[in-house]
């Protein structure tokens, strides 16, 4: 029951935003705070209780659990379920709704109520989507956080919104018909092999598929995820979407909308066809690392600032493609750390560069410089998220990435090292952020630029103790989602957990891979 | 007493947090206090652990405190590790580093960023003692990296000057290709050990990796990857002239005494790795020879006091490797500890007379400064004899003298080594001696801006006692048999032991590099005193080969061809993302074919019955032909 309150004050809190809108719109901004607030206040309340009980496993053992027929005719239930891995997904969620609000709170004064609906439901989508395990309920909730979304970017946008916001509902509505289609089918053939018709995650997880046909399927999936998280040659739709989207709603993308991608990987792709994966692997392995390496190509080929920003995600996502398929312990757990961890610092570059945009109309990289000793605290803070982003050790970036690289290396040497590099670019593009906005000769147009006012200065502050304390003690983030990991890859059927690998049959090919990849 | 190593590193960073955060809320006496104390007290601490570490220096201590993360079995922790290697470091860290903060509070104050000045130089304490400290490579990348970010912030401290902007960006991008390479020889190394903790590595490896096997090679070349990195040794050399950018006290801790030398650390901490890569030993050796050349001969012909003392640095830490090649570990240790001494005086004193000259860099600018400036003129001249390794009197002779015996008579050494090793000699006595002439004789005399203070004098006069006295703890066996140094890092790091045992070779090595050392200050004496317009002639005569040495071997211009172009070509090249066409083109296509269908659909009959007709004929040709 918990959990779909969870999503309840949401979709609920939502309506209450739009309509107290038309008396008074602090208290709309007040409604939708509270109602992230109290989502955040629980599910950390749920945290800190889980750790009494000792198991959680992905599968059978779920911290909580909601299960209501819902269509009976087809088999639809309304199917939620907690485990590690979600629950760490649905506090940086309501964290980063939380932000989102306070972001928007002077910067958002049209149409504030509707505004406010939009944002709380995109946020209750994806919580949804972040607790299903019925697929059709998943797919559900998948359509629901891209309506709202598109209205969000259409509508309280930059100059090109429109485009954007039909770019990326093409994209995602395209994708995920594809997805919706492999989800049918899977639906259908596990119906006709057991008479049992039912979109239940963990009995479709029992259909025997032939390799072929479970290829087939799992493309679908593969599709909507990848256009999502994104992965190269799919990730058009991303720069002109947080470009164009209001800060908070950049927040959101770069934040929680990416994730919903890795997510799905995780807990559907995996489980449902595990054979398929391992041969997808290296494929995944190899877009993983090119996405690294394009994405920071264009991260620093770019002169609109947040453009630039935006290209990042491609980069750091790469991170998140590269891990899941490495397959192996080390590598997940550090995917799930890269999950959080970009959320909050590409989440905290979006606001900077949103609170810059606010004060000097310009996103032009050209047009700044100097601004250090103009705005100190907005620069130390720049500097402070341009080093997590390049993956400055301390922070929670770096140990997501050393983790991924760390686990990777074992499952493929050479596409460790070409991610590798990556670091050596991100080094190029996180440098650029720092060194064109704040050093340099000061630009004469600052004059009148003021510092980060209280409200940014909580937020971001928030938001670098969550940085740091993710790079120097992560350890409850990755004993939370252990277990589900652990079980995620056993399911999977996937014995490429470290240690138990004899690594003598590794030694001889590492020392091939190695000079392949030099 | 041990458990005191966690506060040695706590109030560094506790310094650093105060600093930054409250920086604008603190007085300036109250910055000082708290930047210098935060590195004092580690200082004291350090003497303190040392001495109840000398009684007993067998074995180790370790200070563990969190678990850091655990992933599969990958659980590095905040652990600390402390052995006569790590405390060897650890001192010259905190002692010279707190020497450079005092002598910081008078050179700094005057400038507005005062207090961001010492927030940096804290954590810059604070990561560098990590680096020495930490018990396994994770934690030790943290340092790694800490220090590279500070060196970065305090290269472009003064940030409004694009050029000072540019060098930081620069010693950062080169270190980080540096440090990319360290990493995947990390992975390599869990990837075949699991588990990243120095001495369970250290222990495993003899026993995996066969002495020559292609693993241990990648291995040590990945690790030697950071370590040229960050020790600015070929070819990853050419950031460190350009850091010279950053205050004088930066220079001197960071681009001089500390974190250069992490290189030499980090082989010295993973010897057993290198020891099983004989090939990757020599390649070693062979870098730090070639570097400590080509550094050399750059530093001959620059006319800004700093860079010559950049070059020097670059060329001093070619020594170690060079001793690190040859196996002569703890030579290459006593190295770095007298180079951290006189070098970091020779940047202190340069400092000053850079101020005294209202910023003025060149040498040739300056002259006759002894008179004026008469503390500094001695304190330089005790570091310059230092680093020109003059004979018997100074610490520079004895360190360098174990390295040159030893690239020859060790196990791993041979003549052309030496050779390099003894040319090097010469060179470094000719600029050294040349920077003494130029700056401070000579008929000029200029008018000082100021006159250095207690906080600046104090420090120099501290470090050139060190670079007089430090050699004596360990001489060479044929003069004198004192061993402190060796005999106590020998329980970090194994002996090496001259393969030639005849003493009257070795007094004549001795006194062949004794008479490379006082020729070169003739040289210097000769071209720079008596004859200065002698090398005015050459630089107008061999312009070409000056304008190669100043650029130091136009390492940059090789690099701007090979790296900058193609990477800013790639930056432009594509800016549009050329998939992006891809999916435009669809939509444009999709528009298309909906204007021509459009015109299908136009309400007239004639046309809906020929489309029809062409139609059932298409279907029927089809039919009919297949």
């Amino acid at each position: 029951m918990t959990l779909l309150t969870l999503i309840g004050i949401l979709m609920i809190g939502g309506f209450l935003a739009w309509l107290s809108a038309r008396w008074n719109t602090s208290l709309t901004r007040w409604i939708s705070l509270m109602a992230c607030g109290i989502n955040l206040i629980w599910t950390l309340f749920i945290w800190f209780g889980q750790h009494s009980v000792p198991a959680i496993s992905a599968h059978g053992q779920w911290i909580l659990e909601y299960r209501q027929p819902w269509i009976e005719r087809f088999g639809i239930q309304f199917y939620l379920a907690l485990d590690g891995l979600s629950l760490l997904m649905l506090m940086l969620t309501f964290f980063l709704g939380f932000i989102s609000v306070l972001v928007s709170w002077h910067q958002i004064r049209r149409h504030a109520g509707f505004y406010y609906f939009n944002l709380l439901w995109i946020l209750a989508g994806i919580t949804g989507v972040f607790l299903a395990l019925d697929l059709f309920l998943f797919y559900f909730f998948w359509e629901i956080m891209l309506i709202p979304m598109y209205f969000l970017i259409g509508i309280w946008g930059y100059e090109k919104r429109l485009y954007a916001a039909y770019k990326f509902f093409l994209f995602t509505q395209a994708s995920g018909l594809l997805m919706f289609l492999s989800i049918l089918s899977l639906y259908f053939i596990h119906g006709a092999q057991t008479g049992v018709y039912t979109f239940d995650l963990t009995e479709l997880m029992e259909t025997s598929l032939s390799s072929s046909l479970s290829l087939f399927l799992m493309a679908g999936f593969l599709i909507a995820f990848l256009v999502k998280l994104p992965a190269v040659p799919f990730h058009n739709w991303l720069p002109d979407a947080h470009t164009e989207a209001p800060t908070a709603g950049s927040v959101i993308l770069a934040g929680l909308l990416l994730k919903t991608g890795a997510y799905g990987l995780l807990r559907f792709v995996l489980p449902l066809f595990p054979e398929a994966v391992l041969e997808f692997a290296p494929w995944g392995m190899f877009l993983g690392a090119i996405s690294i390496l394009y994405g920071a190509k264009l991260a620093f080929s770019q002169t609109d600032l947040k453009r630039l920003v935006a290209y990042t995600s491609v980069s750091h996502m790469g991170f998140v493609l590269l891990g899941v398929f490495a397959l192996n312990q080390v590598a997940v757990q550090g995917v799930v750390i890269q999950m959080i961890a970009h959320g909050i610092s590409t989440g905290a570059l979006f606001i900077l560069v949103g609170s810059l945009q606010e004060r000097v109309h310009t996103r032009e990289i050209s047009a700044f410089g100097g601004l250090w000793t103009k705005v100190p605290v907005m620069g130390s803070i720049a500097l402070i998220f341009a080093m997590a982003s390049l993956g400055l050790p301390g922070m929670g970036n770096f140990i997501a990435e050393f983790l991924i690289l760390a686990g990777t290396f074992q499952s493929s040497v050479f596409f460790s090292v070409m991610a590798a590099v990556g670091l050596i670019a991100a080094t190029l593009y996180s440098l650029r952020i720092f060194q064109q906005v704040f050093q340099g000769s000061p630009s004469l147009r600052m004059e009148t630029l003021s510092d980060l006012n209280l409200r940014e200065m909580f937020i971001l502050g928030i938001m670098v103790i969550l940085i740091f304390w993710l790079g120097l003690y992560p350890r409850p983030a990755l004993d939370t989602s252990q277990k589900t990991i652990h079980g995620l890859l056993q399911r999977s059927e996937i014995s490429a957990i470290p240690g138990e690998d004899p690594p003598d049959h590794a030694e001889a090919g590492v020392g091939i891979k190695i000079q392949e990849g030099e | 007493m041990q458990h005191l190593i966690g506060y040695i590193v706590l109030f560094p960073f506790l310094g650093f947090l105060v600093l930054f955060l409250l920086n604008r809320y603190l007085s300036k006496s109250m910055v000082s206090l708290i930047g210098v104390g935060s590195v004092g007290i580690p200082a004291l601490l350090t003497m303190l652990v040392g001495l109840n570490y000398l009684n007993d220096p067998d074995g180790t201590v370790r200070v563990e405190t969190w678990e850091w993360f655990q992933a599969g079995s990958l659980d590095p922790g905040i652990t600390f590790l402390l052995d006569p290697l790590a405390l060897i470091f650890v001192f010259i860290v905190t002692f010279v580093g707190f020497l450079i903060h005092l002598y910081s509070v008078e050179f700094m104050k005057n400038d507005d960023g005062y207090g961001r000045f010492f927030a940096y130089m804290n954590l810059f304490i604070g990561s560098m003692l990590i680096l020495v400290l930490a018990d396994n490579l994770v934690f030790l990348y943290l340092g790694w990296e800490g220090v590279g970010l500070c060196s970065f912030l305090l290269i472009g401290f003064w940030y409004r000057d694009p050029e000072n902007v540019k060098a930081a960006k620069k010693a950062f991008v080169v270190t980080r290709i540096g440090d990319t390479s360290m990493v995947i020889g990390l992975f390599l190394l869990f990837a075949h050990f699991q588990t990243l903790e120095i001495q369970e590595l250290l222990a495993a490896i003899p026993g995996k990796w066969a002495e020559g096997s292609s693993l241990a090679t990648w291995g040590s070349i990945l690790l030697l990857g950071g370590a040229v990195g960050k020790s600015a040794q070929l070819p990853l050399q050419v950031w460190l002239p350009d850091a010279m950018a950053g205050p004088s006290p930066v220079s001197a801790l960071i681009h001089a005494a500390t974190m250069v030398t992490a290189g030499v650390y980090l082989i010295a901490r993973t010897h057993v790795l290198f020891l099983q890569a004989p090939d990757v030993m020599e390649g070693v050796a062979i870098i730090g020879a070639l570097t400590l050349l080509i550094a050399g001969t750059s530093a001959l012909t620059q006319t800004d006091i700093k860079k010559v003392l950049a070059y020097s640095t670059i060329s001093q830490i070619g020594y170690m490797f060079l001793a690190l090649g040859v196996g002569a570990w703890s030579a290459a240790v006593f190295h770095f500890m007298v180079h951290a001494f006189f070098k970091a005086l020779l940047f202190l004193a340069a400092g000053a007379v850079i101020l005294a000259m209202h910023h003025e860099h060149n040498m040739f600018k300056m002259g006759g400064l002894r008179k004026r400036m008469p503390v500094i003129f001695w304190t330089f001249l005790a570091g310059a004899a230092s680093l020109a390794a003059v004979p018997l009197i100074t610490a520079g002779f004895y360190s360098k003298d174990a390295i040159l015996w030893l690239s020859f008579a060790g196990e791993k050494g041979n003549s052309a080594l030496w050779l390099a090793g003894t040319a090097g000699a010469f060179i470094t006595a000719v600029y050294t001696f040349r920077m003494i002439f130029v700056t401070f004789y000579g008929k000029q005399d200029h008018e000082t801006a100021y006159r250095p203070g207690y906080l600046i004098l104090i420090p120099l006069i501290v470090l050139a006692v060190f670079s007089m006295l430090a050699g004596f703890i360990e001489m060479p066996h044929n003069m004198a048999h004192v061993d402190l140094f060796s005999g106590f890092v020998q329980f970090s790091l194994p002996e090496a032991m001259p393969q030639i045992n005849k003493p009257g070779l070795e007094w004549l090595f001795q006194g062949i590099s004794s008479l490379m050392t006082l020729g070169g200050i003739f040289t210097a004496y000769f071209l720079y005193l008596r004859r200065p317009e002698k090398p005015r002639q050459w630089a107008h005569q061999y312009s070409r080969t000056r304008q190669f040495l100043l650029e130091g071997w136009k390492f940059d211009r090789l690099y701007r061809y090979l790296v900058i172009r193609p990477v800013t070509y790639l930056s432009e090249v594509n800016r549009e993302d050329f998939i992006d066409r891809i999916y435009i083109l669809m939509a444009e296509s999709t528009r298309w074919w909906h204007t021509l269908l459009v015109k299908t659909q136009n309400g007239r009959v004639r046309w809906y019955i020929m489309g029809t007709a062409l139609g059932v004929l298409l279907i029927l040709a089809i039919i009919i032909l297949i």
